[in-house]
């Protein structure tokens, strides 16, 4: 009996292990029904109508949504790219530890990348909008979109720059140059994949973001004359189509579109940050 | 002497590390500025407390909605952390080393997948089969709280990894060599040793959980008397301000921002927690 007692496994240990493989393979399945179900049921709708380069009642097509995402994106990411990896490029670089506004930063830091979107779009509409008199535009929109991303794009590029090995520092100081030209020509052009693979996550916020645009961006269909006029996103675009209820069809093929740009982007950032490890070794 | 340019670059580096303050703060001031006297004129008990939601009828009542927001992220944490965390404990210590890129791609698209899609997802296919378990209408507490469930799984099973990950390897190698499994090991030494690491994560799916408000939006249900069960219908505090803000005003309007106001206040209170349990556990 005890022999075999030990050629089995212990029961708890057989139930552990299977059911921590079951909830693996449950993850799995989750997101492969999820993605497949609307990739299988989505493809079909994918008609050439759906790209047609207005928008009517009749035909909802998707390209000045897509266009708007594009100028958005663009816009924001104009914007917060620089900020961002300035900011990072000061934490990473400059600040001393235990300096009481570092501190500070990163504690705001923290907290920003924590508050929900739907409450940047209360703020946005609140400052932007209203105190700036802005009204729904594209520009209230990417404001309210910059500071949302912010914390995203300040924690990776920080990521990579600390990444950079302080040999190549030294070795640059070595040579004779200041601090500004060892951040500018040695430490950020070796964390660039690092920085990228941020951006390129931040991208993905962007293009599927919907809370924090609809009350600063508005829903307007239409490719905006300029940045000051409200203008939809496909992400936008794609609640009130399934909130309408009239054009599922469309809404299907939406969500397809936005399925496989994030899965896009996602793969390329994650190439980035492998090329980053590599440089590395 | 230092070069003009690098006092003057240090000071733009420090500038633009300072935006992220200069936000809290706008955050903070406009939110508190337009929402808080909004509370007082409505009065603070009748406003947190009161059960009634009817702008037409000058009521002002936001429990349900807190209610709401509670009990649709309690359904969500007790659905989503015990996959989450086993899927953490897979990941760590269970995954074959081929099938690992496989599983760590599928959670990172999971985190990636946008809101909106989630709620689409949940109204065209979690919504359905609701309504043919029930019988009634299928936008309940249930369908937001399992779809919630699954949208914070990712968040609870990355940071739970990287918690389990920092274990040092001595202390699982220690349990095999007094005799225990593999399994034994991992559940009784490995896991609680980064009970605090897993607890952010935990806590940070808790923060997802209560600011969602696209996905919970088209799937709640969205109505706005004190949540009945699980198979009825409920509003969040987060749909409350997704829904009216398009076409309120004067004091509805101010209600709806002071909705956020409280939003952000259980939200403040959550990232606390997470910053507390991050540097016990750092």
């Amino acid at each position: 009996m005890e022999i075999f007692m030990k050629k089995q496994r212990h029961p708890f240990s057989a139930a552990a292990a299977a059911l921590v493989w079951l909830c693996g393979l449950l993850t799995m399945a989750v997101m492969i029904f999820l993605a497949g179900f609307i990739l299988i049921k989505g493809v079909r709708y994918l008609t050439p109508d759906l790209f047609s380069p207005t928008y009517n009642s009749d035909n909802v097509s998707l390209i000045p949504a897509l266009v708007n995402t594009v100028t958005m994106t663009v816009f924001s990411l104009f914007l917060a790219v620089p900020l961002g990896v300035s900011a990072a490029v000061y934490l990473a670089e400059y600040a001393k530890k235990g300096n009481r506004i570092v501190k500070l930063i990163r504690l705001t830091t923290e907290t920003l990348s924590g508050i929900p979107s739907i409450i940047y779009g209360l703020f946005g509409m609140l400052f932007f909008c209203t105190a700036l008199r802005w009204r729904l535009s594209m520009l209230s929109g990417s404001l309210t979109i910059v500071i949302m991303i912010l914390p995203l794009i300040i924690r990776t590029s920080e990521e990579a720059l600390l990444a950079v090995p302080d040999s190549y520092r030294e070795a640059s100081f070595g040579l004779g140059a200041g601090k500004l030209r060892t951040i500018f020509r040695v430490v950020i052009p070796a964390a660039v994949p690092g920085i990228l693979a941020g951006v390129v996550l931040a991208t993905g916020r962007i293009v599927g973001e919907t809370a924090a645009l609809i009350y600063t961006a508005g829903t307007i269909a239409q490719i905006p004359e300029s940045l000051m006029e409200s203008g939809r996103t496909l992400a936008v675009h794609m609640y009130v189509l399934s909130m309408e209820g009239l054009h599922m069809n469309q809404a299907y093929a939406t969500a397809v579109v936005l399925l496989v740009v994030v899965v896009a982007l996602n793969g390329v950032s994650e190439l980035l940050a492998g090329r980053l490890m590599k440089g590395r070794q | 002497m230092k070069k003009f340019s690098e006092i003057f670059m240090h000071f733009v580096f420090l500038a633009a590390a300072c935006i992220s303050v200069l936000a809290v703060a706008l955050i903070c001031v406009f939110l508190f500025k337009s929402g808080l006297p909004a509370i007082f004129k409505i009065g603070v008990p009748e406003f947190l407390l009161g059960q009634k939601w009817k702008p037409s009828a000058n009521l002002y009542g936001i429990l349900p909605m807190i209610l709401g927001s509670v009990y649709v992220t309690g359904g969500a944490i007790l659905i989503g952390v015990p996959v989450a965390l086993m899927t953490a404990v897979f990941m760590a210590r269970f995954c074959p080393k081929p099938l690992y890129p496989v599983i760590r791609t599928t959670v990172n698209l999971m985190a990636g997948i946008p809101s909106v899609v989630y709620g689409f997802f949940g109204l065209v296919v979690i919504v359905p089969l609701m309504r043919e378990l029930t019988g009634r209408d299928g936008s309940t507490m249930l369908t937001a709280s399992l779809l919630l469930g699954i949208m914070i799984l990712p968040t609870v099973t990355v940071t739970a990894e990287a918690a389990l990950r920092s274990v040092p390897e001595s202390y699982y190698e220690g349990a095999l060599a007094l005799g225990a499994t593999h399994e034994r090991s991992v559940f009784f030494t490995v896991l609680p040793a980064a009970k605090s690491g897993v607890m952010a994560g935990i806590v940070l799916g808790i923060g997802r959980a209560v600011g969602e408000t696209m996905a919970v939006m088209m799937v709640a249900g969205n109505q706005t008397q004190m949540p009945k069960g699980l198979f009825y219908g409920l509003r969040t505090m987060t749909a409350n301000i997704g829904i009216e803000m398009g076409y309120a005003a004067d004091l509805h309007r101010e209600a709806l921002i002071a909705t956020g106001v409280v939003l952000f206040a259980f939200i403040l209170i959550i990232n606390l927690s997470v910053s507390a349990l991050k540097q016990k556990n750092g």
